[in-house]
């Protein structure tokens, strides 16, 4: 009897460490705190994480809208930074464990609702992050050529929703609206070498059409200066050394920065001066050597805000896109852009608008703040309802790192353990956790996928992508996925 | 570059050493396909290190001659570096070390709250520390991309360092290592208080 509800450990089959034997007690009996998490990325993991290492009672069940987990992660972070995606190693290690359970597949909000959920489980935590994003809300916004920064990356990094997007790439120049890490993604992604690019998980469609690309110059425009680039020093040194590219920027734009950075705080400064010294200084010979040979530019443009997209002369895609020129008021991380009144029109043919991502509500009945596009919330608890929470972006808003998400989520862990701990949250009464959601999914003729359908899907991907000299070469459609993980 | 091939051939030492079987998944030799032997058969999710209580009671130190696991059987006091850590709750934990041991993998061993994400590879900061004054400047430079990894970690201080950089030597015997109190005070709107 205790042996069968250990799960056998795969590599080895010997039966788990089980919790049983830790604290004396009959493993998963109905009275252990049960608590779902939505959303199976960085968020829900590092929220699932803290949990079970904090209380040895508690289960954790997680639900994901797609058959595979690791939200962006998987399909956000660049396929040039594998080294990012490391933390993938700490999430599936949580979700093998005997006490988590992935369930992938299953949308809440369409299949089970979040009151049902409640129903469930003691707690229910949010954690389904930022899938909507911001518009520009511009003029020829809809038109041909003109891509969300969310669902480019989307298309290269095999989202499901994403992959018809078929970018045009025939024209020259590509201009990137924003200014962070995601925007700075997307110019090296679109500026690579095709050696480099052809190692990593991008797909192998988009792969080809990059290959196919004509874009020989992206500019990554932001509406303040230097000193409010919202990107970090990485991905700025890595545009530098990007091979086969040279730097453009506008000089003027740089004025009185170098006094300006003297007195800012260190991560800022060292930012800043990677700047000045690109856009200012006298190459090296090296460096001239090698932005004399360059086929490729980038180039910041600052004090720059769209204003409006303007169509070719058929009216059926962008041929350009009309900025109106800022001034600065005010300075540091506060400081505000100010139209001058004067514009400035681009000539380009593809337009990718970064300029954040935007959480969207599930369920009519939990609160959302429709103006920052998050749950409303104080330290992860969901304002007005109790045993609810949240965490990652949809807690706080759609930026930060990995290491961001992280501390997010361990706070609303924390936040949680002691409403359990100190009654706030009634764990005393049993409630049935999965087993309150299984039969109502069953008979909505929805099937969910497990973690070892879930590892099926990535043998058959890493095996894939051996026979391409890559990491691995994803899954494109949400059919193909089921249908690899039901074999 | 140097510094992270530093970093693996120590883990590599460490690992070959060590009695407690880590998770596979966060060492390099595994992944690079060059892990030693009987370690490469072992589970994939090496969970003992991460959730189980076991990995905490075998570190005590106090009065016993030799160190635990994380050792070899003819102990060399001249090997042994003695290193604190404080975690965030300002709990000491000593912990008998060896010269070579890398202070991230060290802190997973004895159950310590160190994430570390990118395992090693200076792609987060997640294993940000800061180091006792003593020792700080014995540290060698940190490269250019530890410190872009330093720069967005929360609290950053002059002291700050990323635990998977930091290898241990004799000269670093008695160094502290304190773990970052993650700061509850983040706002609704992300806003993140600036230290003043």
């Amino acid at each position: 009897m205790l042996l069968m509800t250990c799960k056998p450990d795969r590599a080895t089959l010997k039966y788990r460490f089980c919790q049983w034997s830790v604290c004396g007690r009959a493993p998963f009996s109905s009275c252990s705190p049960k608590v779902c998490i939505v959303g199976a990325g960085p968020a829900g993991f590092y929220t699932a994480q803290h949990l079970i290492k904090s209380r040895q009672d508690v289960e954790v069940d997680i639900y994901e809208r797609l058959p595979v987990p690791f939200g962006l992660v998987r399909f956000g972070v660049a396929p040039d930074h594998p080294e990012v995606k490391n933390v993938i190693n700490t999430f599936t290690q949580t979700a093998q464990h005997s006490r988590c359970s992935f369930y992938g597949n299953v949308n809440v909000g369409t299949d089970v609702s979040v009151k049902e959920l409640q129903q469930a489980y003691h707690a229910v935590v949010l954690s389904y992050g930022a899938e909507g994003n911001r518009r520009m809300g511009v003029p020829g916004e809809d038109l041909a050529g003109v891509h969300a920064a969310k669902d480019f990356v989307g298309w290269y990094n095999g989202l499901p929703d994403n992959r018809k997007l078929h970018p045009d790439l025939s024209c020259e120049t590509a201009v990137i609206l924003g200014q962070g890490n995601v925007a700075l993604d997307v110019a090296r992604i679109l500026l690579s070498p095709m050696d480099m690019l052809k190692k990593t998980d991008i797909t192998q469609p988009a792969l080809d059409l990059l290959a196919e690309s004509r874009i020989r110059r992206v500019l990554i425009v932001g509406r303040r200066g230097p000193m409010q680039i919202a990107c970090t020093i990485k991905e700025v040194r890595e545009m530098v050394n990007l091979p086969d590219t040279r730097p453009e920027m506008v000089a003027a734009d740089f004025k009185g920065i170098a006094e300006a950075v003297k007195e800012v705080p260190r991560p800022r400064k060292r930012l800043t001066e990677l700047l000045l010294k690109t856009a200012l200084d006298v190459p090296t010979e090296k460096e001239q050597e090698k932005r004399s040979k360059a086929s490729r530019v980038w180039g910041f443009r600052f004090f720059r805000s769209p204003v409006e997209v303007l169509p070719a002369p058929d009216l059926s895609r962008a041929a350009a896109i009309r900025l109106a020129v800022n001034r600065l008021e005010g300075s540091g991380e506060g400081a505000s852009a100010v139209p001058t009144g004067e514009v400035e029109d681009v000539p380009c043919g593809l337009v990718i608008s970064s300029i954040g991502y935007k959480s969207l509500p599930i369920d009519p009945l939990l609160p959302f703040d429709s103006r920052k596009a998050i749950v409303p919330n104080t330290m992860g608890r969901v304002q007005k309802t109790a045993g609810v929470y949240c965490s990652g972006w949809l807690k706080t808003g759609p930026t930060g790192v990995i290491g961001t998400t992280m501390n997010n989520s361990f706070d609303t862990a924390r936040a949680l353990l002691e409403d359990m701990d100190s009654g706030a949250l009634d764990v005393s009464s049993a409630k049935p956790g999965s087993q309150g959601v299984t039969p109502l999914l069953e008979k909505r003729g929805v099937k969910p996928v497990e973690f070892s359908d879930w590892e099926k899907i990535d043998n058959e991907e890493i095996k894939r992508g051996v026979a391409m000299g890559k990491p691995r070469e994803k899954l494109l459609s949400v059919d193909e996925m089921l249908h690899v993980a039901r074999t | 570059m140097a510094a992270a091939a530093a970093v693996r051939s120590s883990m590599g030492l460490t690992l070959t050493l060590s009695r407690v079987i880590p998770g596979c998944g966060t060492c390099h030799l595994y992944r690079l396909n060059s892990c030693v032997g009987g370690l490469a058969g072992a589970s994939r999710t090496g969970q003992l290190h991460r959730f189980g209580t076991l990995t905490r009671h075998l570190h005590s130190t106090t009065g016993l001659n030799h160190s635990e696991e994380g050792s070899s059987n003819a102990e060399d006091p001249e090997d042994v570096v003695n290193v604190v850590y404080i975690d965030r709750s300002g709990q000491r934990i000593p912990v008998k070390a060896k010269v070579g041991d890398n202070v991230l993998y060290l802190a997973h061993r004895h159950g310590i709250e160190l994430e570390g994400a990118c395992e090693a590879s200076l792609a987060c900061s997640t294993c940000h520390v800061y180091v006792s004054s003593d020792h700080f400047n014995k540290l060698p430079e940190p490269d250019e991309r530890e410190d872009d990894m330093l720069d967005m970690a929360p609290m950053l201080q002059e002291n700050s360092r990323l635990g998977c950089q930091i290898i241990l030597t004799p000269e670093l015997e008695g160094i502290e290592l304190t773990l970052p109190t993650v700061t509850r005070n983040f706002y609704v709107d992300g806003h993140v208080p600036k230290p003043h």
